[in-house]
């Protein structure tokens, strides 16, 4: 009885280890692809090991791709192009591409597996995305929930960006979810100034990196940004430049301020700079300073409710009725907005009305 | 082992039996779950049907294979389910990997289907089936090949008719899951019409 139990259990480990080892060799011939080499843009090559995704592959070569959910295949941010060896498009792609992506070869990069020799465009501005060491210098408040903080970078010590552009900031472990959470915030520093990064943030109420910026973060303290990522930066036309931002969305277009003084740019622009009241204005010292050292540049805060105790003799009323009331050449504009979803989408509804084609609308959305 | 013209034979009538009189899905109801949710459309089930042939088939041998020349010199019978389990589910990763490797679209859209083959209780069904009946192995195989094509048949059936099903009204309380199980019904009925052609079997 005891010996046929035992050799029952024998018999079927046995078999179940006879199947495992089968397995494991099959993995090994199958699942292994061997050394593959991705051509970029036709100039670099890299000889990686096959396998897993083309985002992780890449982003183990130090080549990063933004990409916000992480290679879950739920954002559609990681998009590349691949001209050859991709394979078929797979249905988990679809949701994200347009008809247009999909007969350029366009694929979404965390769904793709490199299987064999690759032949992949990657826009040169994305070579220039690193990890940056840095080390809060300097935060300001600028209204009561608006501050400005001040990096320097440490290691590497300096950065090129295009004035408009984002970093991703890396919020310390935080204790809840025990992960590390990545927010994208728009640098608002003068582009000339290539050992510091400077940015405005408001505080989100509840929100992850909001809240250690705001009640964690120290002058001293040590952290982590990657990027630059975004396209939000000026054209090379020589339209004039109508430029929409209330809150922290001023960051990007500060820094673009600061380089069409660098590079004496004699664009018209205005700025239209929307606040609920008074006291949420800030910065106006400095936008009265742009007004005389730039060619042609005009500030104009809006506040929506001005308080009785204020006095307030500028424009009143929401920002998009004071750019109804005050832009006079619409159609000739080309017009730069930045906030919260709500604002952009009002203002973009408003500048169509005006005569301001959608093609010359550029925006960066706070989401 | 010696193939006789018989025995061959056999295994033709056994693989068309299964196929129409004794589908292992419209008479047995094995298989349901795939059944019911991977047949939204058509090119989907015909990837997995494939799959399901291919894997009942092979199975059926292999198991036929473990179980004379395994369990039964050893008296060790009772042990066919795990058995059977073990190899079915072995065999589809193996399938698993190797579809990865050779066609990464229908593994795709396989997705998470293709795991869940392993506890298709048609496969398993079939293989505890061929035991019951004493299959040699040329019928089994016929069997296991018969019970595939028969499953696949059933589920791109089911598929086409849910496809036109899509344009047309159904009562609400009826949609989704209801009325695929009254059509599944329905062709089940229909099925029972071959039951006189293989006479004498």
């Amino acid at each position: 009885m005891i010996l046929q139990i035992m050799l029952a259990v024998a018999v079927i480990s046995s078999i179940g280890a006879v199947l495992a080892a089968l397995l494991t060799v099959a993995e090994y011939f199958l699942a292994n692809y061997g050394p593959c080499e991705i051509t970029i843009n036709d100039q670099r090559e890299i000889t990686v090991q096959g396998g897993s995704s083309l985002l992780s592959t890449l982003t183990a070569e130090k080549i990063f791709i933004p990409s916000a959910c992480g290679g879950r295949g739920t954002c559609g941010l990681c998009k590349l192009k691949v001209a050859e060896g991709a394979g078929p498009l797979l249905p988990t792609e679809e949701p994200f591409l347009e008809e247009q992506e999909r007969t350029s070869n366009v694929r979404v990069s965390c769904q793709v597996k490199v299987r064999n020799d690759l032949r992949i465009e990657i826009p040169p501005e994305l070579f220039s995305i690193r990890e940056y060491r840095c080390r809060c210098a300097e935060i300001i408040d600028l209204t009561h929930d608006t501050k400005q903080f001040r990096f320097e970078l440490i290691e590497p010590e300096t950065i090129d960006y295009i004035p408009g552009q984002y970093m991703q900031l890396l919020t310390p472990v935080d204790e809840k979810s025990g992960e590390e959470v990545y927010r994208a915030y728009s640098m608002s520093s003068d582009p000339a100034e290539k050992n510091v990064i400077e940015t405005i943030i408001r505080l989100v109420p509840g929100g992850i990196c909001t809240t250690y910026c705001f009640e964690y973060l120290k002058v001293g303290d040590e952290v982590k940004l990657n990027g630059p990522y975004g396209d939000f930066w000026l054209s090379e036309t020589n339209a004039p430049i109508v430029f929409i931002a209330g809150g922290s969305g001023m960051a990007p277009i500060k820094s673009i301020l600061h380089h069409m003084r660098n590079t004496g740019n004699k664009r018209k622009a205005t700025y239209y700079f929307g606040a609920n009241k008074v006291e949420e204005l800030f910065l106006v010292d400095l936008m009265r300073q742009f007004e005389s050292e730039l060619a042609d540049f005009r500030f104009v805060p809006v506040v929506a409710v001005p308080d009785e105790s204020e006095k307030w003799d500028g424009e009143a009323g929401l920002v998009t009725e004071a750019v109804t009331r005050d832009l006079k050449n619409a159609p000739e504009c080309e017009a730069y907005l930045c906030g919260g979803p709500g604002m952009i989408d009002a203002a973009i509804n408003v500048l169509k009305e005006l005569g301001i084609g959608e093609e010359r609308i550029y925006y960066d959305k706070f989401e | 082992m010696m193939l006789s013209e018989f025995e061959i034979w056999q295994g033709f009538v056994v693989c068309i039996s299964a196929v129409f009189t004794n589908n292992i899905l419209l008479t047995y109801f094995l298989g349901m779950c795939p059944f019911l949710s991977v047949s939204r459309e058509v090119k989907t089930s015909v990837g997995l049907g494939f799959a399901v042939i291919f894997v009942l088939t092979c199975t059926c041998a292999l198991n036929w294979l473990t179980y004379h020349h395994v369990l039964v010199p050893l008296e060790l019978e009772f042990f066919r389910f795990i058995l059977f389990i073990i190899t079915i589910a072995a065999f589809v990763q193996f399938v698993e990997m190797l579809l990865d490797r050779t066609s990464p679209l229908l593994y795709q859209k396989l997705g998470i289907f293709l795991p869940l083959i392993t506890v298709n209780c048609a496969i398993l069904g079939a293989s505890l089936f061929m035991v019951i009946r004493d299959y040699s192995f040329v019928v089994t195989i016929g069997y296991g090949l018969g019970s595939g094509i028969g499953w696949f048949l059933a589920i791109i059936a089911m598929a086409g008719i849910r496809q036109k099903l899509k344009n047309s009204r159904i009562p609400r309380g009826l949609q989704g899951p209801g009325i695929a199980l009254i059509i599944a019904g329905l062709m089940a009925l229909a099925f029972t019409g071959f039951a006189g052609v293989l006479q004498g079997r």
